[in-house]
């Protein structure tokens, strides 16, 4: 599968193999991520889709060797540009993170410190990676203010971060991630606590950036509609797997897995109004005490005997895949 | 017709505001003369607000963090005293009732909140939390009351063996089944949820809907739904007050609304939603944000990011008035 380095254009931006984070804990090994491979080209969006407890921040998180203890990648490779990240030494992904690679987590004031202005952490942003004097520095921030639509950026840029709304907040911690022009985003839910009207807004500001940077962008979320508009190829995880995957009009469209049929199904735009809508019975597994085999199969309406061992990969469509023994659109209703 | 009973809560023009205005005495004038003390700065999060909600409605309340929906929801759940206005249950003034009278009163509305972790007291087992309000008020005994219990705990879909645990044991579903089982054990009428699906996953929250459905035909519950989940509003109300910045823009029934919105605003929300089956959208966003409560745009809340803005909108407030039967919206440019 591996390409050889001189087709650089056929090179993706990122492509994980087979990635696996565990938590250690005192209860037992909790195995947040299980053999996750995703690949994301230069100027697509990725939108990775699951509920809470399904690993898609933790598989984020570890994109960028951001795991504390007592998590820590136990297997696979995270290939950005096709060098391997889970190797490098601390300060060689330092040198990585914020500049080549940025994140933007669900609350800015992740991002944000409280006690400085926003310019001086802006400043400090773009001389940690580039040798600029603090007026150029400023001036750059300035102007990546304004192309996050940002009004008045000179006087945000004066501002401590509590002097700002929430969604100026998360506009600012965006252009903080923006600074150095970096090849791949990966975004964690960065406009759920936000109201509709301003997630449009920087949705519509993120969406002009990745057309004309040609970035690639990793979309965490959980709403499948944001998805739907957003991203060119989904996949959907389920207690720490990739159940399935593929671009965004055949994964929603034709759904293969009935953990994906049962998501779009339960959405109240699916349903008749005023009509029960259709669930998925049941809640998802306890990490620490995952049953053997399918992880959805107590939940499935398809789960036979064979549903007790692992399910594998398989295609289902040209560059749609799904882990399931039985895969297929949904009976007929 | 339902225009001539007496509607279950009406609300007649009702403000809330916080923070006191300082009192205008010689000597407070004279400290802030000496710039010594500064007025103390009034929100108004509820701007005289008419609602009624008949019998067996389900209502929806929509609008954007900080529009004053989850206040007027707590007013009309008794949670909050009104600051100005008038509001009746069963076409009776809350201000004319007797202490005693309120007291019943109240119980026939109750509130189940958005955040189910914070909303149970941790230290309380599920049976405490659930049956605690019934037992005061007289609803069961203590004979009947693990019976009592479990039967509500039943009806809102949890096993009754669950009654001896702790909130922490539970999932973030559970825990609003939990609070569902609390709000119904009193035997209300009314149903204040305020964002009651909005911290809960796709799949559980389509649980928690069904569920809601299913009492309401059970026990012929009158919901007032607060969300800012237009998808969710649209599915499971009759009709939907829309609020911008504490005053009520639009208000008509669910199909109307969503047909043939008429303030700018509601067609302006709705055009925003991300929608599933649309593919690859452009999104054009509303400019700005919503200006602050403190220091609100004068006559019409919404021009300064209208694109229809006139001049008469920067002076004058419009008001509610019937655009065709039983759609209200309050915008100037409908009397043109």
């Amino acid at each position: 599968m591996s390409l050889p380095e001189s087709s650089a254009v056929a090179t993706p931006t990122l492509d994980v193999r087979n990635l696996c984070t565990s938590f250690y804990t005192r209860a037992g090994v909790l195995p947040a991520v299980r053999d996750v491979s995703l690949r994301v080209q230069p100027g697509r969006v990725l939108g990775l889709v699951g509920e809470s407890g399904s690993g898609k921040s933790v598989t984020g998180f570890s994109i960028l060797g951001l795991v504390d203890a007592p998590g820590r990648i136990s297997g696979g490779q995270v290939l950005f540009k096709g060098r391997d990240l889970t190797g490098l030494s601390p300060a060689q992904l330092r040198d990585l993170q914020g500049n080549r690679i940025a994140m933007i987590f669900q609350d800015p004031m992740m991002t944000l410190n409280p006690v400085l202005r926003v310019d001086t952490q802006m400043i400090e942003a773009v001389r940690a990676h580039r040798p600029l004097s603090k007026r150029d520095a400023r001036e750059h921030a300035a102007r990546t203010l304004a192309l996050m639509g940002i009004p008045s950026p000179e006087e945000r840029l004066r501002a401590y971060p509590h002097q700002l709304s929430g969604g100026m907040r998360q506009r600012v911690a965006i252009a903080i991630a923006l600074l150095h022009s970096p090849d791949l985003i990966i975004a964690d839910e960065p406009t759920t606590a936000l109201d509709v009207t301003i997630q449009a807004q920087i949705l519509s500001e993120v969406q002009k950036l990745v057309r004309e940077h040609g970035t690639s962008l990793i979309w965490i979320t959980h709403d499948l509609s944001v998805v739907a508009g957003l991203a060119d190829d989904v996949a959907v995880m389920y207690a720490g797997r990739i159940v399935e995957q593929g671009s965004v009009d055949d994964v929603l469209d034709r759904p293969q897995h009935p953990y994906t049929q049962g998501l779009i199904d339960s959405l109240p735009s699916r349903n008749r109004r005023g009509q029960r809508l259709r669930q998925i019975p049941g809640m998802a597994p306890d990490l620490l005490s995952m049953p053997a085999g399918c992880a959805f199969a107590a939940r499935c309406s398809r789960a036979s005997h064979l549903c007790a061992e692992d399910p594998p990969l398989r295609d289902v469509g040209p560059g749609q895949t799904v882990r399931c023994f039985h895969p297929g659109a949904a009976d007929a209703q | 017709m339902r225009s001539e009973q007496i509607p279950l809560i009406e609300l007649n023009q009702v403000s809330k505001t916080f923070g006191k205005p300082t009192p205008d005495h010689s000597v407070q004038r004279l400290l802030q003369r000496l710039q010594l003390s500064r007025a103390k700065p009034v929100t108004h999060a509820v701007d005289r607000v008419d609602l009624r909600i008949h019998r067996g409605e389900v209502v929806g309340l929509v609008g954007e963090s900080g529009c004053g929906k989850s206040t007027l929801g707590r007013m009309v759940a008794g949670l909050l005293p009104v600051s100005s206005g008038t509001a009746s249950v069963d076409g009776k003034s809350l201000d004319s009732l007797t202490a005693e009278e309120r007291h019943a009163v109240r119980l026939k509305v109750q509130m189940i909140f958005q955040d189910p972790s914070s909303s149970l007291n941790p230290r309380l087992r599920v049976d405490r939390i659930v049956g605690e309000g019934a037992l005061l008020h007289g609803l069961t005994d203590k004979a009947g009351f693990d019976d009592y219990v479990s039967a509500q705990l039943q009806r809102a879909g949890l096993s009754q063996q669950f009654r001896q645990r702790y909130p922490h044991q539970f999932s973030g579903g559970q825990r609003q089944r939990i609070g569902i089982a609390r709000a119904l054990a009193v035997q209300p009428e009314l149903l204040v949820c305020d964002e009651s699906v909005a911290a809960l996953d796709v799949s559980i929250q389509a649980q928690i809907l069904n569920l809601f459905m299913d009492l309401r035909d059970e026990l012929s519950l009158t919901y007032l739904f607060i969300s800012h989940d237009l998808g969710v509003v649209e599915h499971l109300c009759d009709r939907v007050v829309v609020m911008y910045l504490g005053r009520v823009v639009e208000s008509a029934s669910v199909d109307d609304l969503f047909a043939r919105a008429n303030h700018p605003y509601t067609q302006a929300l709705l055009a925003q939603i991300p929608r599933f089956d649309v593919r690859s959208t452009r999104y054009d966003a509303i400019k700005g944000e919503i200006p602050s409560p403190l220091n609100p745009p004068a006559g019409c809340h919404f021009h300064p990011r209208c694109p229809h803005a006139m001049a008469r909108c920067r002076e004058e407030v419009p008001v509610l008035r019937e655009v065709s039967p039983n759609h209200l919206s309050a915008c100037h440019l409908n009397e043109q």
